[in-house]
């Protein structure tokens, strides 16, 4: 074999080399490229921008400033999201739930068509995509531009540069800190993301604790709960500002048990050394203002839109079903909710969020309009919804809170809703990328369970405090 | 050999900077393969976009791209599919994204290899170009970000720097899409051979080494004549890298 006559010979200049060949070499082509960039480049003057760029490191990269910034940046990002996206929510929820639902439905009775296929189609399938359009865009629409204008000026591997050392405490990859604020934005295209780590075994570290930052999917949950239950307990003018407050404590709670889970795993399923990296900071560049605006809209916005809305049109299809067939005297929805309500009580939830959680698993997007119908339904509040299974208009977040205390919340509820919607399990695009990318069963489902385990006890020992103390 | 044609209009820049067409994701029947390498955050994504029209996310940070992106455009009745490669810092160690760049430089055999370099950090990103040199013969050096550079004052001579590398330079500024004319030229003269390259080879290291890189490169050369890179395998495999001494046991670099 003409191969092996190759290996061989290599083999055998191998010993005659001895070690340091790796060495030699990178030593080798780090010289050649001094000498011909010596030859080329000319420097003139101060570099006053690479001064600035500098400067601007040494604070947001200092050890007493660099965390107060990065959570100030982010509290910012989020109150700007949440104040700006009440005014469009209204609007849509006025068009799409006030104005063309209605005229949907009298065109369909209009028309003759069969009151369950109306029911099915407007009340199920149209009413779970406009709930997910009016609920989402506004949010997704001024979050991810903002979130996107940060990273295009290079603020993004500072923060990397900034949680480094707590990551390496944690037995992880420092590169895992870039993973996690992917992860901000999309599970999935954080955990595709830990691509860019070398050793199998941080990378896992990171695709198993990707599930804790908070997804888009999830910042919409808790922005809504975070503005009806504990803005509320605020004067009207300090509401955004404490409701973003809850919201990052929630987001640094995630980011809290990325690092806990990262040092369990690292200590127990993933032992091993942890691997140093170069992190290059690039240069402040000045971020091209409504380009970045037109593509994070076009890429990020519509695409992840997109993406709820498929998920949504089913099971706007389910819910409607579980609310419409019945089992002996009580309609699916109403029997399952019955059922779980024992559990949920354990967790300071209840059986309707639960449920909510189960219809939802393919998309966190519409957690809250499956809860928020499925608690009108089985209270059986007088005045408001239309009907069993359908996804009816709230005018504002006002309404909203007043049906949800109308279905038995309390503040432990919103709360522990909070912290269920941070731990628990993945959606299933986040699942399926998690299982294309490990190809491993056993991974999955650690990933899938384990954040589901973390949030049972979470909100256990959540509710059983809270009702001890009040 | 190519035609190469003749007539005023077409030997003008002008004329065809005009004759781009942007075909998007539409790659099929490629004549040429290009592939996109360097290091991260040098624009890499930008320049893509520029060539094939296509929206690619482009970010301030390394690492962004982490699989293939795909693109293609016509130019001069030629179509190009263009690989955009993840960015890495070096070809040496193993981490997936640069298994991914290295794979496709040296087993998907591109007709030009496109090297976009940060122009104000050369020096850092020339250990890039030089150890995919030793890979590939056809390959352009797009001197990326020369806007961020001149800012910086700092001056590159590009005669002297296509020299000592042996491979055409063009300086561009992505983002504003200057230079990417000239660019599209030169991919296009170097892919047809219009223009001949004559890459710089790693120069300073001990001798008895250089011996046996040497010795084993040409003793793959005697089995395999046809294979452009023997240096570069004789070098990783010097260095005991496991995915090259397999595909020299499977002869995944020969297959034509």
């Amino acid at each position: 074999m003409k191969t092996n006559k190759i290996l061989n010979i290599s083999n055998d200049l191998r010993w005659q080399i001895g070690e340091g060949f790796h060495d030699k070499l990178t030593e080798g082509i780090y010289s050649d490229a001094a000498q011909i960039a010596q030859n080329s480049v000319q420097k003139k003057g101060q570099q006053k921008r690479f001064r600035f760029d500098r400067n601007l490191d040494k604070i947001v990269t200092s050890k007493i400033w660099g965390f107060p910034i990065m959570i100030f940046i982010l509290s910012f990002v989020l109150w700007l999201t949440i104040i700006g996206a009440n005014y469009p929510s209204g609007l849509l929820s006025e068009l799409l739930l006030n104005t063309i639902q209605p005229w949907l439905k009298t065109s369909a009775e209009s028309l003759g068509i069969n009151l369950w296929v109306s029911g099915f189609l407007f009340d199920g399938v149209y009413l779970a995509l406009a709930w997910v359009i009016a609920v989402m865009l506004p949010p997704m629409a001024i979050f991810f531009p903002l979130f996107t204008l940060l990273e295009d000026f290079g603020y993004l591997p500072r923060v990397a540069f900034n949680l480094d050392h707590l990551f390496k405490k944690s037995g992880a990859h420092g590169k895992q800190a870039l993973t996690m604020s992917m992860g901000f934005g999309c599970n999935a295209a954080g955990v595709i993301a830990t691509r860019i780590i070398d050793s199998p075994r941080e990378r896992l570290i990171a695709i198993i604790t990707n599930n804790f930052s908070l997804c888009n999917g999830r910042w919409p949950t808790q922005i809504l709960i975070a503005s009806i239950f504990i803005g509320a307990l605020v004067p009207a003018g300090f509401a955004g500002a404490l409701s973003a407050f809850a919201v990052i404590s929630i987001a640094l709670l995630g980011i809290s048990f990325t690092f806990l889970v990262s040092l369990f795993l690292s200590k127990t399923l993933l032992k091993g050394e942890v691997s140093s990296f170069t992190l290059e900071l690039p240069p402040y560049r000045p971020p091209r203002f409504w380009k970045t605006i037109y593509t994070s809209l076009i890429d990020r916005t519509l695409i992840v839109l997109w993406r709820a809305c498929v998920f949504a049109a089913p099971a706007g299809a389910v819910i409607w079903l579980i609310s419409n067939v019945t089992i002996g005297d009580a309609t699916v929805a109403n029997w399952l909710i019955v059922h779980l309500d024992g559990f949920g009580f354990l967790l300071g939830l209840n059986g309707v969020i639960l449920l909510a959680y189960i219809v939802a698993i393919p998309a966190n997007e519409i957690v809250i309009p499956t809860i928020l119908m499925l608690t009108v339904m089985s209270a059986s509040i007088a005045g408001v919804g239309e009907g069993n299974g359908v996804m009816f208009e709230i005018e504002s977040a006002t309404a909203t809170g007043e049906i949800l205390k109308a279905g038995g919340w309390t503040m432990l509820t919103a709360i522990n809703l909070m912290l269920f919607s941070l731990l628990h399990n993945p959606c299933s695009t986040t699942i399926y990328t998690i299982y294309k990318e490990t190809k491993s069963v056993k991974w999955t489902v650690v990933a899938s369970i384990l954040p589901l385990i973390l949030g049972f006890i979470v909100t256990f020992i959540v509710a059983q405090v809270w009702r001890i103390i009040f | 050999m190519q035609k190469v044609t003749k007539s005023a209009c077409d030997s003008c820049e002008h004329h065809n900077a005009l004759g781009l067409k942007k075909l998007g994701i539409n790659i099929e029947n490629n004549d040429y393969v290009v592939a996109l390498a360097g290091n991260p955050n040098t624009g890499k994504s930008t320049v893509f976009n520029a060539l094939t029209g296509l929206k690619q996310h482009t970010g301030n940070w390394p690492g962004k791209t982490v699989t293939r992106a795909e693109g293609g455009y016509s130019y001069s009745d030629k179509k190009y599919k263009l690989v955009d490669l993840p960015g890495t810092y070096s070809l040496l160690s193993t981490s997936q994204d640069e298994e991914v760049a290295r794979n496709f430089i040296l087993f998907g055999k591109p007709d030009v290899t496109l090297i976009v370099v940060d122009a104000s950090r050369l020096e850092r990103n020339l250990n890039l170009v030089l150890q995919i040199l030793e890979i590939t013969n056809k390959a352009v050096l797009c001197l990326n970000l020369m806007d961020e550079a001149k800012r910086m004052d700092i001056e590159i001579d590009e005669r002297t720097l296509a020299r000592d590398l042996g491979i055409p330079v063009v300086p561009t500024s992505a983002r504003s899409k200057e230079g990417i004319p000239e660019l599209i030229k030169t991919i296009h003269q170097v892919a047809t051979g219009e223009l001949k390259c004559k890459p710089h080879r790693i120069k300073n290291i001990p001798k008895h080494i250089n011996n046996a890189v040497e010795k084993l490169s040409s003793e793959i050369e005697k089995e395999y004549p046809t294979i452009p890179n023997s240096r570069w395998i004789a070098l990783r495999l010097l260095d005991g890298d496991e995915r090259i001494i397999e595909a020299v046991k499977t002869g995944e670099f020969i297959t034509e």
